[in-house]
């Protein structure tokens, strides 16, 4: 008896064993999911804040140009109009020949004047208009050199592999070297990607252009999905009597939630761009479009706001004879302010990473001007990412995840508001 | 034009608004006098007056504007080109008024285009001088109007509650307008396709190239729309963005809800949010610089032949992106389970994981799988990873190894670039997007059901 006792409990126990390990597998299970999950937006963040770092910096080398006043001001006018028409470019050439004298053959000149961006010349030129007294003196000035000699002096391409696999040759490997020798080149951090719009070469472009599209597009959105959610919200709350026809609104709101983005954009291409004659690629019909779109996300959270005021502040209103009206605007709105602010910042956060609805409107142009209003054509920050994305040149790689770095700055930006709003000023009742 | 009209509308209504305002307390000085509202009510109540019907004139002329100063232009033309065909009238009349904005692309214009650029110019001045003032006489006279009504007795305080009520009743219906826009576009525009390509071969037929020519006598000018290789690749891609998504994210969602202590989960709960804070555009650059060539390269070190835009990689990183949007889901889903089920479970001496596989899952199974419905939503609607880092080319396969497209990419294909807006390539777009809209609706719709019959069943 007391033998079968002990097998029973010895299997009793190999059993309970067992039941604990698939206890503990499970357990496993769990954790490894969110570490699969933590891990992976790790990854992917390192690999972008990596790639972006080489994006933010650029090489210049110190050059010396001579600003012969009959090549530049022929006329001894010192007209901005007349010196701005002259040709800097040869006088880049120029100087670069003079840098190498020994370089004779075409082939061998062109590689040399590869190693400087053509942004060298525009550069020169702006030096010069902002002042003109230089003219006729030799001018010592940094000017920025082309992506590839950048790469290079940054390490992104490798110099040990041939010469025929990579973008720099070995004779201009040599310029560089010497340059660096001489102590004329040096990296600095380049302003130049905040403050200009976009460009064909990527040492020329920056993300300012992108920006102000984003300003203009953010703007349009905010001033219509604001006032509208908030009213929609307060009416469906309020107001409405309950019937099939807020039910159907309701059931609309939810549904326009779930929507795919990209079907936005396709209402505002056959609405706004076919049947209104809007104009394309304008931050206007690309606000509008992401009003739309945000606005099921503004209306539901300005609605759980309002709900969340209790009903004891209304009756009191009411109670010392207040209109319906008079309740929502002098007590339930500003209560419920902070509320419908935090699901507004959220809803915008949501509009400025969106991408596909503003390719469908024509927002993919190469736009280099900055944009002047809502009806300019302008490209906003995402789809200045995609646009580079797609650009062969590796340089590109780098710019694009500067760019991105930039965007998720102001998307962390904005949802920490949106936190910070909450924990400061949202009451609990 | 707009912007002018709206900042003179602007000026005028705030002096309305004054103006009620003054006149109402100048009335409850007088002899007797009490006010049934108060002085603010009275402005609002000119303001409104003065506001409501002049917009109501400045948007019926932004809209008359141009057909105005065109039918001007057009009296004034010679006749050598009035007795041309509408066509080529019509025509003329756009380039003069591209001619007269600045915006003119094209050959040297000839001189009575000049002319009736100069002649554009001119009368939409005028036009636009007579409309402006149109609206603002309309908004004096309201103001003057109500101005007059104003008296003690005057209930301005109801009026313009009601006048308030009408304007958030209408802001709600907006919900209702854009669903409605986007059935009538989508529906038209299709309908325009089928009527070109029949329905059975759109739906049926496994050939898709839509490349058709711009000009009809070029080769290969006919395009093939069999959309079944494009629904394939959609749902193949999504079938790996599942297979990442539902199992990371429900083991997620079980950890957090059952087995996390209050620290982890007040950090890993925000942490997982933010994967699905960062734009699609990132995931899209990711999955193609990064993950694409990764896979392809583990791909070729055990000798498997792997397109660098495999649907793997779209795959891949699609799920990463709506891990979130399950264990979230699944999270509230979890904890509306009944504490009761678990200790009646636990106090019959099951471990923590047999309460969760046997009791608290079965009973969590509908809002769970709602919360997955959800998430095959979001996957198949999403467009920048797969137009970043899936194919073009349409192929029928199941094989997650090889580029396939969605119909996702395929709208962004046909419409983005030169498009001319009644061929079949850029209708198929609509066509397309009429598909998807209808089946993330289907999927929506059941899920609500789902989850709220869920949530019912506990309450």
């Amino acid at each position: 008896m007391s033998d079968l006792n002990g097998q029973a409990d010895a299997t009793a126990k190999r059993r309970l064993a067992k039941r604990y390990a698939a206890e503990r597998r499970f357990r496993l299970y769990g954790a490894s999911a969110i570490a699969v999950a933590l891990l992976s937006l790790v990854f992917l963040l390192g690999s972008t804040v990596l790639q972006a770092i080489p994006g933010f910096t650029h090489h210049v080398v110190t050059l010396d140009f001579d600003l012969d006043a009959t090549k530049l001001d022929p006329a001894g006018t010192r007209d901005p109009a007349e010196i701005g028409r002259a040709d800097f470019s040869r006088l880049v050439k120029v100087s670069l020949r003079e840098e190498f004298p020994d370089v004779r053959d075409r082939r061998e000149r062109r590689q040399l004047q590869r190693l400087v961006s053509t942004g060298a010349a525009y550069d020169l030129r702006d030096a010069v208009l902002a002042d003109p007294s230089l003219i006729g003196s030799r001018l010592s000035l940094a000017v920025p050199m082309s992506d590839d000699a950048d790469l290079l002096l940054k390490g992104e391409i490798d110099r040990d592999v041939p010469e025929g696999d990579r973008r720099v040759s070995d004779r201009q490997v040599a310029w560089l070297d010497q340059w660096v020798a001489a102590g004329r080149v040096e990296r600095v951090f380049w302003t130049r990607f905040f403050t200009s719009g976009d460009s064909r070469e990527p040492e020329l472009a920056g993300i300012w252009g992108a920006m102000v599209g984003t300003f203009w597009t953010l703007l349009v959105t905010l001033l219509l999905s604001f006032p509208l959610g908030v009213s929609a919200a307060i009416y469906l709350e309020e107001f409405a009597p309950r019937n099939r026809a807020t039910d159907f609104i309701e059931v609309n709101i939810n549904n326009l939630a779930a929507v795919p983005s990209i079907v936005f954009g396709l209402l505002g291409l056959a609405v706004f761009l076919n049947f209104f004659g809007m104009p394309r690629s304008a931050p206007l019909v690309g606000g509008v479009v992401l009003a739309l779109m945000t606005l099921p996300t503004v209306i539901i959270a300005s609605r759980s706001a309002v709900q969340a005021v209790p009903p004891s502040i209304r009756e009191a209103a009411l109670g010392v004879g207040a209109s319906p009206l008079q309740v929502v605007a002098h007590h339930v709105l500003p209560l419920a302010m902070p509320g419908i602010m935090t699901g507004t910042i959220i809803g915008m956060a949501r509009a400025l990473g969106e991408t596909a609805p503003l390719l469908m409107i024509g927002m993919v142009a190469f736009i280099v001007d900055i944009p002047g209003g809502p009806t300019d054509p302008s490209a906003v920050l995402p789809v200045q990412v995609y646009l580079w994305a797609d650009a062969p040149e590796r340089a590109w790689v780098y710019k694009t995840s500067a760019a991105i770095l930039v965007l998720l700055t102001f998307l962390i930006a904005m949802n920490l508001t949106a936190v910070l709003l909450r924990n400061r000023f949202e009451r609990r009742w | 034009m707009v912007g002018l009209a709206t900042l003179l509308l602007l000026v005028l209504t705030a002096t309305a608004h004054w103006m009620g305002r003054r006149r109402s307390l100048l009335l409850a000085d007088g002899p007797g006098a009490v006010l049934h509202s108060r002085p603010a009510y009275h402005g609002a109540y000119v303001a409104f007056w003065c506001a409501g019907p002049a917009i109501v004139v400045l948007l019926i002329a932004i809209w008359a504007e141009p057909r105005i100063v065109s039918a001007l232009v057009e009296g004034g033309l010679p006749e050598a080109i009035r007795g041309l065909p509408t066509v080529e009238v019509h025509t003329f009349l756009a380039n003069a008024a591209a001619l007269a904005s600045g915006s003119f692309v094209g050959p040297e214009p000839s001189d009575a285009l000049r002319m009736a650029a100069s002649d554009w110019a001119r009368l939409e001045g005028v036009t636009r001088a007579v409309l402006i003032s149109a609206v603002l006489a309309v908004g004096a006279a309201g103001l003057v109007w109500s101005r007059g009504q104003l008296s003690p007795e005057l209930r301005a305080r109801n009026a313009v509650e009601r006048a308030v009520e009408g304007l958030l009743a209408a802001s709600s219906v907006v919900a209702i307008l854009v669903t409605v826009g986007i059935v009538l576009s989508l529906v038209f525009e299709a309908a325009r396709f089928f009527a070109l390509v029949p329905i059975s071969e759109f739906l049926f037929d496994t050939h898709w190239s839509p490349q058709t020519a711009i000009r009809s006598d070029q080769v290969g000018s006919s395009g093939a729309f069999g959309a079944v290789p494009v629904f394939a690749g959609t749902l193949l891609i999504t079938a790996v963005a599942m297979s990442i998504a539902v199992p990371v994210g429900l083991f997620s969602a079980i950890y957090l809800s059952e087995y996390a202590s209050p620290m982890v989960r007040t950090w890993a709960k925000p942490l997982l949010e933010i994967l699905a804070g960062i734009p699609t555009v990132v995931y899209g650059f990711f999955a193609a610089l990064t993950v694409g060539p990764m896979i392809r390269g583990a791909g070729e070190s055990v000798g498997l032949d792997v397109a660098s835009e495999s649907a793997l990689a779209a795959g891949l990183i699609m799920g990463v992106m709506i891990i979130p949007f399950v264990s979230s889901l699944s999270d509230d889903v979890i904890n509306a389970v009944p504490q009761s089920l678990r200790e009646a479970s636990l106090g019959l001496g099951a471990t923590s994981s047999e309460t969760i596989r046997s009791v608290v899952l079965p009973a969590a199974l509908p809002g769970i799988a709602g919360a997955v419905l959800l998430a095959m939503s979001r996957a198949i609607g999403e467009t920048m990873i797969v137009v970043m880092a899936a194919g073009m080319a349409a192929k029928l396969t199941i094989n997650p190894l090889e580029a396939v497209t969605t119909v996702t990419v395929q709208i962004t294909a046909l419409l983005t670039g030169d498009q001319e807006f009644d061929s079949a390539k850029t209708l198929a777009a609509f066509a397309l997007g009429l598909i998807l809209f209808l089946v993330t609706l289907v999927l929506n719709v059941i899920a609500q059901v789902m989850v709220r019959r869920y949530r019912e069943q506990y309450e």
